[in-house]
């Protein structure tokens, strides 16, 4: 779930070893110092989910315990080398993940790599579109709430910004297709397309994964407003939690711009009030929205399991909730992985796009 | 920096001991809708504790209970009559579970919170006053576990230590200690750049000259004046924990409703049966995670504010002044309460 603790700024400078004075520069070796700390960020989750998965057992007695004859688990524990000391098939597991082998999941026996991107493209497709709904809900509505500051249009939408945070996403996806699926009839109640959308979709030559794009690109229309219908709700209910942090988030920065010298001469010239708010004070205020961004990735990502559990989008926070009921620790792990090595690299790439904007962040 | 504006004396010293508690004092110093947020938070959460507290007395049916002298709940009841909110699918009373509910969710997050405050405080002292590689470990280990989706730590963990299942007993232990490992990291960077920051202070040096031991400065000179900003912490991550709590649950990893009344199990319950219109089994159950949550942030938040001078709502003849707040590209980080961590940035 989020945390309202939006924005702590990465620990990572706090390891760096001590700086040496460089005026101005550096840029390239900060980079390369921010890149270097990816690795041992994903080590350490990797590590963690390894061995607190394995502290219970063996991923194979996990799912078939009861269903098999002693002596049957035995050997196919075996012949897995689950036997074996941990450390062990820890190396093992270390070395498979470095040449991009995550196993075979148990349940369904497919590999895990092919199972991780067949599905992380519809996360990322719901990911994309919950993005999409909350700068276009959350920008606009802090501006105003900014702008109106102390204010009843400001107390309504801070109110706002903070149900939207204590309504899980799965019961603002249960309220949303009850209303709007159920009562009114107006959207389809669950799943990322029609049958007969997804069999035309997936029949293209080298589908992107990503209904709406393969859509476009086939020029297949009624395809395309099928997928939309689709993708409604699942990304107002994920769309709005993360709104709710943007509003509050452009509200404080462009209070606090809006505050500055540079807008009082504006004001003297005559600038209107609506363009001191739209242009002069929200720009600046950008930068730590960016910083945030990168950090709601995972928030959003925790979001989409409950999400894509609730509508039953068959990407892999569903796939997730399914593997975790057939107790498939191998899938699992290889899920939590994919996801581990998300947050790492946006972070990287949020820490850097920081750092090309404000010098300040790398001194 | 922006860091030590959380820091400012929460009442005047010589206040009676009551207007200085940290609620009370928050009041105090409140106006308007800043006041009206905290006064709806604490009305909120004062009627979920008292129903938790009184929740044997409030609820018409025990959680678990499927029938009663007049024989079995009837299934997927509409609300009325003997079942003011209905009944579920598997015959349970609504009214009841949410009732029952209230007990799960405070004892949870009772657990969660003493727990994470407990181990995170003690690691933030040690890792911050020693320094060195362990703190660098510890900073490494805490911002990935940070970085990385709670829910998705809360599951491994669940899968850790109940193997997946939800058991009798440590149904409400296990959802406790698997939002505790996604909180320790929280208390941990705020205890550390505190303690970081404190011990250059002073009166750590005086303490040092006096021969006090180590663990005599960390416990006594230190912690007392770490722990200020823990009151904000605990009330953003009590709503936090019920958000966890309820996750697990709807993923599946909850409590058995043999065992306890659990949410997020409701509503995973309940998925099915809005796809038929029902609407009762999962709006209520759903209400009172928002009631609950509602509660706890808009005091958290409150108390954040006006911890933080430059959001402190102020009367109107104030206002002009306000319009000078300083603002750096920093100030989010202050604005959303935690300025401490902002230290450990430029340290």
């Amino acid at each position: 779930m989020t945390s309202l603790i939006d924005a702590p700024p990465s620990d990572a400078d706090a390891l760096l070893p001590p700086k040496k004075k460089q005026a101005g520069g550096g840029l390239g070796q900060y980079i390369l110092v921010r890149f270097l700390l990816i690795f041992p960020t994903i080590l350490i989750l990797v590590t963690m989910v390894f061995f607190l998965m394995r502290i219970t057992g063996d991923p194979i007695t996990a799912a078939m315990g009861g269903r098999l004859p002693p002596e049957q688990l035995q050997e196919r524990i075996h012949a897995a080398g689950y036997d074996r000391p941990l450390l062990v098939q820890y190396f093992e597991y270390l070395g498979q993940l470095v040449t991009g082998n995550f196993g075979t999941t148990l349940s369904d026996n497919r590999k895990v790599t092919e199972m991780l991107t067949t599905y992380g493209a519809a996360t990322l497709e719901l990911s994309i579109n919950a993005i999409i709904v909350a700068l276009l809900v959350g920008i606009p509505l802090g501006m105003v709430a900014a702008h109106r500051r102390d204010h009843l249009p400001d107390a309504v939408l801070r109110i706002l910004a903070i149900l939207f945070y204590a309504t899980p996403v799965f019961f603002a996806g249960m309220l949303l297709k009850l209303v709007f699926s159920v009562w009114l009839g107006w959207l389809p109640v669950a799943g990322r397309a029609g049958t007969r959308t997804e069999l035309s979709l997936t029949a293209l030559e080298a589908p992107t994964g990503i209904y709406w794009l393969d859509a476009l690109r086939s020029g297949n229309m009624a395809a395309f407003s099928d997928v939309m219908s689709h993708a409604v709700l699942p990304a107002l209910a994920l769309g709005l939690l993360t709104a709710g942090v943007f509003l509050r988030l452009v509200r404080t920065n462009v209070i606090g711009t809006l505050g500055k010298d540079y807008v009082e001469a504006g004001r003297s010239r005559g600038v209107s009030e609506f363009r001191l708010v739209t242009k002069h004070a929200y720009k600046p205020a950008l930068i730590p929205i960016i910083t945030v961004m990168g950090l709601q990735i995972a928030v959003l990502l925790g979001g989409a399991v409950l999400t894509e559990t609730t509508f039953e989008w068959k990407g892999l926070g569903f796939q997730l909730a399914n593997y975790l009921t057939a107790r498939d620790f191998v899938a699992v792990q290889g899920i939590v992985v994919l996801l581990a090595v998300i947050v790492a690299v946006t972070n990287f790439i949020v820490d850097i796009i920081a750092a090309l904007i404000d010098p300040r962040v790398r001194y | 920096m922006s860091a030590n504006t959380t820091l400012e004396p929460a009442a005047n010293p010589r206040a009676s001991l009551f207007r200085r508690l940290p609620v009370v004092s928050h009041f105090n110093k409140s106006v308007g809708l800043q006041r009206f947020m905290l006064v709806v938070g604490l009305v909120l959460t004062g009627i979920f504790l008292l129903t938790a507290l009184a929740a044997p007395l409030l609820a018409p049916y025990g959680f678990a209970q499927l029938s009663d002298a007049d024989g079995s709940f009837p299934t997927q009841q509409a609300p009325g009559g003997k079942h003011l909110l209905g009944t579920t699918v598997g015959g349970y009373d609504v009214l009841s579970r949410v009732i029952w509910g209230t007990q799960t969710a405070l004892l949870v997050i009772i657990v969660a919170v003493v727990l994470s405050i407990f181990a995170g405080v003690i690691l933030g002292l040690v890792s911050g006053y020693i320094g060195g590689w362990l703190d660098r470990i510890l900073v490494v280990v805490a911002d990935a576990i940070y970085a990385f989706p709670s829910l998705l730590v809360a599951i491994v963990m669940a899968i850790v230590i109940s193997g997946g299942q939800s058991s009798l007993f440590g149904g409400i232990l296990a959802a406790a200690i698997s939002i505790t490992v996604v909180f320790i990291p929280q208390y941990f960077r705020v205890i550390r750049a505190e303690t970081i920051r404190l011990k250059a202070e002073p009166f750590v040096e005086s303490a040092k000259v006096v021969g006090a031991s180590n663990i005599r400065i960390m416990t006594r000179h230190i912690y007392r004046n770490a722990t200020r900003t823990l009151p904000l912490i605990f009330t953003l991550n009590a709503s936090e924990s019920i958000l966890t709590l309820a996750g697990l649950g709807f993923l599946g990893f909850g409590i058995e409703p043999s065992s306890a009344a659990e949410w997020g199990f409701d509503l995973n319950k309940a998925l099915a049966d809005t796809t038929s219109g029902i609407w009762w089994t999962g709006l209520f159950p759903g209400l009172a995670i928002v009631w609950t949550v509602l509660g706890l942030t808009l005091v958290g938040e409150s108390i954040n504010d006006l911890n933080d001078p430059r959001l402190r709502g102020r009367k109107r003849s104030g206002r002009k002044a306000a319009a000078g707040a300083p603002a750096t590209p920093a100030a989010p980080a202050a604005a959303t309460g935690s300025g401490a961590e902002t230290e450990s940035s430029n340290p």
